[in-house]
């Protein structure tokens, strides 16, 4: 790990001040994602910036029935949350169905949202990646690419978003609460907040250097049955290798979300049209134009078949 | 660092840093940029939290993780370091009363914290109930990973009793109970490679029904 040095924040603006001052500066949450990456200098901050001093660490109901949840709630008390569970259950699942007990103690709302891909290549130093070292090349394209994205990469990354919560959060239309270091505030929808690789696969999300990311809000709830199926090469503690987010309301509407198949968590709007028709029609849909590689092509009909799984158990 | 324990690693790092040394010098004359970076001064910093109820204070490199805090500078070697990146839970330690992987946060981010490690539930002559089941149901086959374990186990049950509900829990709005699956998969995050797993659940189910 590079030597870096360190400075406790008390307040967001205090926090947002700190990175304006330090170039290359970051701030660390519950750590699990960044200190990780730090021990293998894949990221080497100069300066790191500890936000859980912030005091963003309570959920609260907004005005138009919906909840903001501080950037700094941690996974497993945002899964454990009543409202979550009872109006939000998507949430809760598949808050659930990542990492460890130990971890989720740790992982933050905002660092889930940010952390990066599990691209064995990116991982690896010795190995080429344009994530991790712009123009070095992608190892993954023609190497080992068993769990990368079918749909929405390029020739520079065929990386996948590797968090389920953050496919939760697309299907229910959440909206991510920032302040930069100038002290402006905005509000990202989530569809706009994760992006595609394209030619910058090392540009991940929409925040700017040093924004903060304050809160995530939540509309108010839809109802329905909300269902998270994850399908991994063990039972538990392993990262998705295809999971389908599902909100299926009685006449047969509803949403659905992908993860394990691309950049960012993936939905479709269009494609939630099918969904009375079933699951072929809304995979085919959602997976227009899909260009696996052979290690990973089976994803799309794992995509299909899960899919199918999960709106028949919706059905009851 | 004004034990031998401290003495012993300064003078690893002196080792290391001086073989760099000599395999820098032994090429061109002018070194490459990034080798000057790499051999940047580390930056200490002070930290006071409590471990197993006695109050401690450490200057640390700020890289240095709070479990290598704890089994480096304070000897505190029960916490095991399996692979120093959240994947195997033989770091596991109680902070706060909540678990948490030693090996994936930094030691300076814990001022004011009380820290639980297997030492603190119980020793030899006083066993935790947990502890002592692990040991009647032999929990165990080379030990590496059972103090991690053990401080995941105690924190599973409170987890359970606080009404936190797990991947396995069918039903998300009724309180979950210590089911054997239930059990496996929160313990999910604690690898034992020696596989000793169904006699660990044995050993956490009998601790819940005597809870109970
Ligand atoms: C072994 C292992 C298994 C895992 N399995 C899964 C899994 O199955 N599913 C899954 O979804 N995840 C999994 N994870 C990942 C885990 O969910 C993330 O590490 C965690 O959510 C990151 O949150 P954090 O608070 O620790 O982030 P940190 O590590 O603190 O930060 C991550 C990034 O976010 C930035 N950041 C943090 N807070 C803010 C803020 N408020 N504003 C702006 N930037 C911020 C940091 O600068 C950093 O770049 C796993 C991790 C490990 C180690
Ligand atoms: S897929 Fe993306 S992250 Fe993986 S090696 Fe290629 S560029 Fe790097
Ligand atoms: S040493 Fe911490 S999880 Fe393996
Ligand atoms: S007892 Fe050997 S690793 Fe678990």
């Amino acid at each position: 790990m590079r030597p870096f040095t360190y400075e406790r924040a008390r307040s967001p603006a205090e926090a947002a001040a700190a990175a304006a001052r330090s170039q290359g500066a970051k701030f660390i949450a519950g750590g699990t994602n960044l200190l990780d990456l730090m021990k293998l200098e894949i990221e080497a901050p100069p300066h790191l910036i500890d936000v859980n001093g912030l005091a963003l660490d309570t959920i609260e109901a907004t005005p138009d029935g919906g909840l903001r949840i501080g950037a700094l709630v941690r996974n497993t008390d945002l899964a454990a949350d009543g409202r979550v569970r009872r109006d939000y259950g998507l949430l809760s699942r598949a808050l659930l169905a990542g990492a460890s007990g130990q971890l989720r103690n740790k992982a933050t709302t905002a660092g889930n949202l940010l952390q990066r891909t599990r691209c064995p290549y990116f991982y690896d130093t010795a190995q080429p990646c344009n994530k991790r070292q712009p123009g070095s090349g992608c190892g993954a394209i023609g190497g080992f690419s068993r769990q990368h994205a079918v749909v929405g990469g390029s020739e520079a990354c065929i990386a996948t978003h590797p968090s389920d919560m953050a496919v939760a959060m697309r299907a229910l239309d959440a909206t991510v609460e920032t302040v930069k270091p100038d002290g402006a505030t905005r509000s990202i929808p989530i569809a706009d907040f994760h992006r595609l690789p394209g030619d910058t696969p090392h540009i991940e999300t929409a925040l700017a250097p040093g924004e903060l990311i304050v809160a995530v809000t939540l509309p108010k709830p839809v109802g329905g049955v909300q269902l998270y199926r994850k399908v991994r090469d063990r039972a538990s503690y392993a990262f998705a290798l295809v999971s389908v987010g599902a909100i299926v309301q009685p006449d047969g509407s509803g949403r659905v979300a992908l993860g394990g198949v691309a950049h960012k968590p993936w939905r479709i709007e269009a494609a939630e049209a099918e969904m009375p028709r079933g699951a072929k029609a809304v995979a085919a849909q959602l997976l227009a134009g899909a260009n696996p590689t052979p290690a990973n092509a089976f994803k799309l009909p794992l995509v299909e078949r899960t899919l199918g799984a999960v709106l028949a158990e919706a059905k009851g | 660092m004004q034990n031998p324990g401290d003495l012993e690693l300064t003078r690893r790092g002196v080792l290391m840093g001086s073989a760099a040394a000599v395999a820098l010098t032994t090429g061109p004359f002018t070194e490459p940029a990034h080798a000057a970076a790499k051999r940047q001064e580390p930056i200490l910093s002070t930290v006071s939290f409590t471990v197993n109820g006695k109050p401690r204070r450490l200057e640390l490199d700020t890289r240095t993780t709070l479990l290598d805090a704890l089994r480096d500078h304070l000897h505190v070697t029960g916490p095991k370091k399996g692979c120093d990146h959240g994947q195997c839970g033989a770091c596991t330690v109680l902070v706060a009363g909540r678990r948490i992987n030693a090996c994936l946060t930094l030691a300076v981010m814990h001022e004011g914290d009380s820290v639980t490690t297997i030492e603190g539930l119980g020793l030899p002559d006083g066993l935790h109930p947990m502890q002592a089941a692990f040991v009647k149901h032999d929990g165990y086959q080379c030990g590496y990973c059972t103090p991690g374990q053990i401080c995941s186990a105690v924190a599973v049950l409170d987890e359970i009793k606080a009404g936190i509900p797990s991947h396995a829990s069918t039903d998300l709005t009724t309180p979950p109970q210590a089911t054997a699956a239930e059990l496996r998969e929160r313990m999910s995050g604690n690898i034992c490679r020696c596989g000793a797993y169904s006699n660990i659940v044995d050993a956490i189910t009998e601790v819940a029904g005597r809870q109970a």
